[in-house]
C-alpha cells in the first residue's frame, strides 16, 4: 500500500512534468465544468438565498427544509435525469447537450444549487439582528437595509461558492453519464482516474487523485488566508505599523 | 418632551426601558396607543427619519471606523468632503482620533461604545435615544461617554437616555421618568425624584428596597 502511494506520487510529479497535453486538458476540463456550473447555479441561487434568508412567507420552513433535503442528492440520479431530458428524444435534446462539457456544467449547476441556497440563505437568516435594526436605525431604507446584510454575509456565500466549486469539481456521477468520459473531449480528472482504476492503472489513478486533491487545498487554503487578512486589519494597516516600528 | 434635556428613563430590569426606547426609534411597535412627534401622529417609518438609537450592546458593520460613522451620512447624499470633516471632529469627540482605519469589530468593548455614539451623534436627529450607553464600560470609557453626551446637548435635540445606574442619572439629568412594569410611575426633575419621590414605587427604588 504504501509503496503504491510513494508511486503516485512519483508518477504525479511525472505526470506533471512531461507536459502531456492530455493532462492539462484533463485539469483544465474538469475546472472548467466546475468553474461554469457553479457561476451558472450563482445566477439563480443567490436570489433564491437571499429571498428566503431575509424574507418571511408561508411554508418558508419547508422551502428551505427541500432545499437543505437536496444537497445530498445522489449524483448519479441527478446524472440519469440529465441525460434522459439531454438525449435525442428528450426534452432537451436539441440543445446537444449530451457529451459535452457544457452538459457537464448544467448538471453541476444543478448540483450546487442546493449548497449555495441552502448556506447563503442559513447565513443571512441568522444575521446578527441587530445589524438589521441598526442599519434601520442609522436612516437605511429597507432595500438598503437588506443590500447591507447580504455585505455583510458576504463571506459566507463565498464560503458556499467554494463548497459548491469543490463539490462540482469532485464529483463523478454526471460527469460519467452526461458526460460520456470521452478522452480528449469530456474526460475530467474524476473520470480519468475512474479510467485508470478500470484498467489496472492504480499509480496513475492516484497521480490524477493527487492533482485533484491539491487543486481542492490550494483553493480552500487560498480562501482561509484571504479570509485571514480580511479579518485582520488588513495589509496596508499592517505595513503602516511596521513602517512605524522603523522598518522600511 | 423638550429639546436641549437630557431624560433619563430609570427603572430596573426588565421595566420596559428598552422596549420603549426601540419604539420611539421605530423600530417596534406599540400594542395599543398612538405616537405623537411635534403635534403630529407619527408611525415607525416616520420616527425611524427622526431618532437614531445607541443599542446597550453596540454593534458594528464589517467595516472600518470611518465606514461606520459615515454609514449614515453616505445614506443622507452628505458631501464627501463634508463627511471626512464630520467623522474627524465625531471622533475626536469621543477621543478616538487615529482610529478611522481600524476594524470596528477588533476595537474593545468601550472603543465600540464610543464608535457607536460617535455615529449617532454625526446624523443630528432630532432624537437621541441611548440604551444604557455606558453599562458594562470600564470607569475611564464611561467617564468619556457621559462627557460626551452632555456636550452634546443643544437647545433642539431630545436626548433620551435609559439606565439603572441611580448616581449616573442624578448626575446626568435633566428630567427623570421612572418605569416599572411597563408604566410610567414618575416624571420628575432630579432634585425632587431624589429628594422627595411622590410614588410609593419611587421612593422604594431610590432606597433599594424594590423588589422585581
Amino acid at each position: 500500500m504504501a509503496d503504491i502511494i510513494v508511486t503516485a506520487f512519483q508518477q504525479a510529479i511525472k505526470l506533471i512534468e512531461s507536459g502531456n497535453p492530455e493532462v492539462y486538458a484533463t485539469v483544465y476540463r474538469s475546472i472548467y465544468v466546475a468553474g461554469l456550473g457553479t457561476l451558472l447555479s450563482c445566477v439563480w441561487s443567490i436570489p433564491i438565498a437571499v429571498f428566503l434568508g431575509l424574507y418571511n412567507f408561508r411554508g418558508k420552513w419547508f422551502v428551505k427544509g427541500v432545499f437543505n433535503a437536496l444537497i445530498g442528492i445522489p449524483t448519479v440520479a441527478l446524472g440519469l435525469l440529465l441525460y434522459l431530458f439531454f438525449s435525442r428524444q428528450g426534452e432537451l435534446g436539441s440543445f446537444h447537450l449530451l457529451y459535452t462539457l457544457n452538459g457537464i456544467a448544467i448538471g453541476e449547476a444543478i448540483l450546487v444549487t442546493p449548497i449555495i441556497v441552502s448556506f447563503t440563505a442559513n447565513a443571512l437568516g441568522t444575521a446578527d439582528t441587530q445589524l438589521r435594526d441598526l442599519a434601520k436605525t442609522l436612516g437605511a431604507s429597507g432595500l438598503r437595509t437588506n443590500l447591507t446584510l447580504i455585505r455583510e454575509t458576504i463571506w459566507s456565500m463565498v464560503l458556499s461558492i467554494t463548497a459548491s466549486f469543490n463539490r462540482g469539481f469532485g464529483e463523478l456521477g454526471i460527469a460519467t453519464i452526461v458526460g460520456g468520459n470521452l478522452l480528449g473531449e469530456t474526460r475530467v480528472l474524476t473520470t480519468a482516474i475512474s479510467t485508470e482504476i478500470d484498467f489496472g492503472r492504480f499509480d496513475i489513478a492516484m497521480a490524477y487523485a493527487i492533482l485533484l486533491m491539491t487543486i481542492v487545498i490550494v483553493l480552500a487554503l487560498t480562501i482561509s488566508i484571504i479570509e485571514r487578512v480580511r479579518q485582520e486589519e488588513g495589509l496596508w494597516g499592517k505595513m503602516s505599523l511596521w513602517r512605524g516600528l522603523g522598518g522600511s | 418632551m423638550q429639546g436641549g434635556k437630557i431624560i433619563v428613563l430609570l427603572g430596573v430590569n426588565g421595566a420596559g426601558k428598552t422596549t420603549l426606547m426601540r419604539i420611539i426609534a421605530g423600530l417596534e411597535n406599540p400594542d395599543e396607543g398612538k405616537l405623537f412627534f411635534n403635534g403630529k401622529n407619527i408611525d415607525a417609518k416616520g420616527l425611524r427619519q427622526v431618532s437614531t438609537l445607541v443599542f446597550q450592546k453596540s454593534a458594528m458593520f464589517s467595516m472600518n471606523v470611518y465606514d461606520n460613522l459615515a454609514y449614515g451620512l453616505r445614506i443622507r447624499g452628505v458631501h464627501k468632503e463634508e463627511i471626512s470633516r464630520k467623522v474627524c471632529a465625531e471622533l475626536e469627540a469621543v477621543r478616538l482620533s487615529g482610529f478611522e482605519k481600524r476594524r470596528a469589530k477588533k476595537t474593545s468593548g468601550g472603543e465600540q461604545q464610543r464608535i457607536a455614539l460617535a455615529r449617532a451623534f454625526l446624523l443630528d436627529s432630532n432624537i437621541l435615544l441611548l440604551d444604557e450607553p455606558t453599562a458594562n464600560l470600564d470607569p475611564n470609557s464611561a467617564t468619556i461617554i457621559e462627557k460626551a453626551i452632555i456636550n452634546k446637548k443643544s437647545t433642539q435635540q431630545i436626548i433620551v437616555m435609559s439606565t439603572h445606574n441611580l448616581s449616573q442619572a442624578r448626575r446626568m439629568a435633566d428630567e427623570i421618568v421612572h418605569i416599572y412594569n411597563g408604566e410610567i410611575v414618575e416624571a420628575a426633575e432630579p432634585e425632587n425624584f431624589f429628594e422627595n419621590p411622590k410614588s410609593e414605587i419611587s421612593r422604594k427604588f431610590v432606597n433599594g428596597e424594590l423588589e422585581f
